[in-house]
């Protein structure tokens, strides 16, 4: 029958682990997001932005060498270094006012990073091709296969996760990282060494935005203002996660990610049962769209601090 | 929030008199809307570069352009709309790539007695009962093409998957294509538009069991599908309208489109001296191979000098009258307007080939419509 094809194992499979690839993409940007305000307090709009210069820098240096490898090492550093004179110059006089200015100035800051992106590489989006070592498709139990290039965006974001992990909960820098969302005026007063801290962990979390960029490339068009659905996407994920957790960014990213993936498949499908095929894809497809936004309403309606949050003060 | 995003380029192309024109034309101030960033880019750039080329070897002063960025936005486009008819005061639109947009344009424009003329959107709900004696489309009822599709799979397929994203165009495209196929349908997949990612159809494309997949996406939702469709391992046949296999997609997706089948109305490769010489003059200009966008649009521009050195723009029924006569040489060789104001012309099968500089390019393999009109033209109740 039109329309329908048949739930295979190898077909949930494969979109199982879509959902993945795309949640894996979006802890990488959730998880400096939620750092950032968790430490600071800033609600930072502009880490769209950082993604799409880890973008930017992946693609040019990749097309002027021939390595995407040293494209994706220019991606990281990229971004990091752009979070970091930014929050040098910027978001550092910040600190003190409420969240509506550093809204304002973090929106003004997508403006001027996007229209200077589009000055210096145009209008036009530039292309990534996969490296040679990941290119092709790996064969999946029941008979599918799968991209290695995303089995390997999986493995990065897992690695990324747990590197994370260990950062916080094991090092001198996770333990100034943890006392500084806790008491950030304490830490001050013992002699850490606030502004720094501060800068390190804007370029770290610019960095994952970077290197999430720099990885998307490859799959799809680079080009202006390519950051701003992510960030929307990441946003929901840290609501949902609970703002200021890493371990929430983590789940709330797959979650938002297998949601969305399986209900862009299986809405369609369901509508199908009562409606003609191509009525019901159309349907199925306007509210696939939604349908993470619902998850956010139902889940705020449950927990207003999110999966992981902690109660509010 | 996002309109304040766009470069908004303004660019006034004065034309220098260097010889008297050889009838003294009417002034003529011309709009152009154009998607001129972000992953539609290259369309618009197309249309508007081939557009302006046009203008530039007419070599007439009372030919004026203005050209704006849409961003591929509704609401960025009405903007652009509203303060080029109110203070700019133009006296015709053209140059919406995006169906969606020419929607949100078209039928507020030619109620204010503007004229527009469409380089490419040619959405169904135009074409038929709403159809407009100020609206000319100079590039296709959006069926046409995915119909030559839908006859050529029906001859060569038997179980074919199609996919368009969810907007007037793609609905128009399926419904095109399905008015001429006559197998088995695999299945049929609404993307959104401007999607990037296509790793959730691809899988179901997989599982499908179908012997073809058609699929309409214009731009760079093309190339980023094709990308990730040549890395799946997914090896069913693709086919598709010219725009999923267009000059702008085909260096991005190189030699993986070798010898794919798409349908257009022209291509590089169309013998005619119109034709022939667009071909010449938009390479040397631009150093770089014109796709059916930037036809359309010089088709478009020629048509609109020819009207211009017959009539008064301010005189719209004459106007009118010599838009009508489509009496300009097209790059398609026939040309003419049905009563709805939409293009008979002939549509082809084409065929991604690689030139001995190895420039892919697509070359003609089958005539697939003699003197097509479209499905709609009935509904539309004009003389």
């Amino acid at each position: 029958m039109p329309g329908i094809s048949p739930l295979s194992f190898a077909l949930l499979l494969e979109q199982l682990l879509n959902g993945l690839q795309l949640g894996v993409m979006l802890f990488l940007m959730a998880a400096g997001l939620t750092l950032i305000f968790g430490v600071m307090g800033v609600i930072n709009l502009a880490h769209g932005a950082l993604y799409m210069i880890g973008a930017f820098a992946c693609a040019a240096v990749a097309a002027a060498t021939g390595s995407y490898w040293l494209g994706l090492a220019a991606a990281l550093t990229a971004a990091a270094a752009a979070g970091a004179l930014i929050e040098a110059t910027i978001l550092r006089r910040l600190y003190g006012r409420d969240h509506l200015e550093q809204v304002l100035a973090t929106f003004a800051l997508i403006l001027i990073i996007s229209e200077g992106t589009r000055w210096i590489f145009g209008g036009f989006p530039l292309f990534l091709d996969v490296p040679p070592l990941l290119q092709g498709a790996a064969p999946l139990p029941g008979g599918g296969a799968y991209p290695i290039y995303r089995l390997a965006i999986i493995g990065v974001g897992a690695a990324a996760a747990l590197g994370l992990h260990l950062l916080i909960s094991r090092t001198r820098l996770g333990m100034r990282i943890r006392a500084g969302e806790s008491d950030r005026e304490m830490i001050g007063a013992l002699g850490v060494e606030i502004g720094r801290l501060y800068t390190l962990v804007f370029a770290l979390g610019a960095a994952l935005a970077g290197l999430a960029g720099g990885m998307i490339g490859a799959l799809q068009s680079v080009q202006v203002g390519m950051g701003e659905p992510m960030l929307i996407l990441a946003f929901v994920v840290i609501v949902i996660g609970g703002i200021g957790s890493i371990w929430g960014a983590l789940v709330g990213a797959v979650l938002v990610g297998v949601v969305d993936t399986m209900g862009r498949f299986l809405l369609p499908k369901a509508f199908a049962l009562a409606y003609p095929p191509s009525e019901a894809s159309a349907m199925g497809a306007a509210v696939a769209s939604l349908l993470i936004y619902l998850l956010m309403a139902v889940i705020l309606a449950l927990r207003p601090q999110g999966l992981f949050g902690a109660p509010s003060r | 929030m996002t309109s304040g995003f766009m470069l908004r380029s303004a660019l006034g192309l004065l034309l220098a008199a260097t010889a008297p024109a050889a009838i003294q034309a009417a002034p003529l101030k011309i709009g152009m809307i154009t998607t001129l960033s972000g992953a539609g880019a290259g369309l618009g750039v197309d249309a508007r570069d081939a557009f302006a080329l046009a203008l530039k070897q007419a070599n007439n002063p009372e030919a004026t352009l203005i050209v704006e960025d849409d961003a591929q936005k509704p609401e960025l486009a009405v903007q652009i709309a509203d303060k080029m008819i109110q203070s700019d005061g133009v006296d015709v639109l053209t140059g919406i790539i995006w169906s969606n947009l020419a929607m949100a344009v078209v039928p507020n424009a030619v109620d204010q007695e503007i004229f527009y003329l469409s380089v490419n959107a040619g959405p169904s709900a135009l074409a038929g009962a709403n159809c407009h004696e100020n609206y000319f489309n100079v590039a296709y009822q959006n069926d046409n093409f995915h119909e030559a599709m839908g006859q050529y799979a029906a001859e060569t397929y038997k179980n074919t998957l199609i996919m368009a994203p969810n907007y007037p165009a793609g609905l128009d495209a399926l419904t095109g294509f399905k008015r001429y196929y006559t197998g088995e349908l695999a299945g049929e997949i609404h993307t959104q538009v401007g999607q990037s990612d296509y790793a959730a159809e691809i899988a179901q494309i997989r599982a499908s069991g179908a012997d073809s997949v058609f699929f309409f996406l214009p731009g760079g939702m093309g190339i980023a599908f094709l990308k990730q469709y040549a890395q799946s391992g997914v090896e069913i046949p693709l086919i598709g309208p010219g725009f999923s296999f267009s000059q702008d997609v085909l260096p991005a997706v190189g030699d993986a489109a070798l010898g794919v089948r798409n349908s257009a109305s022209w291509s590089p490769d169309l013998e005619n001296e119109a034709s022939r010489a667009f071909v010449e003059a938009f390479k040397a200009e631009y150093g770089r191979l014109p796709s059916i966008y930037a036809a359309q649009a010089w088709d478009t521009a020629n048509l609109l000098l020819s009207a211009q050195a017959k009539a008064d723009v301010k005189d719209p029924e004459a106007f009118r009258a010599a838009l009508k006569e489509a009496d300009f040489a097209s790059v398609r060789g026939k040309f003419g307007f049905n009563h709805n104001n939409h293009p008979i012309q002939d549509i082809y099968v084409r065929e991604v080939a690689k030139l001995e500089d190895g420039t892919l390019t697509n070359r003609i393999v089958a005539k697939a419509f003699e003197d097509r009109g479209d499905a709609y033209a009935e509904a539309c109740k004009l003389p």
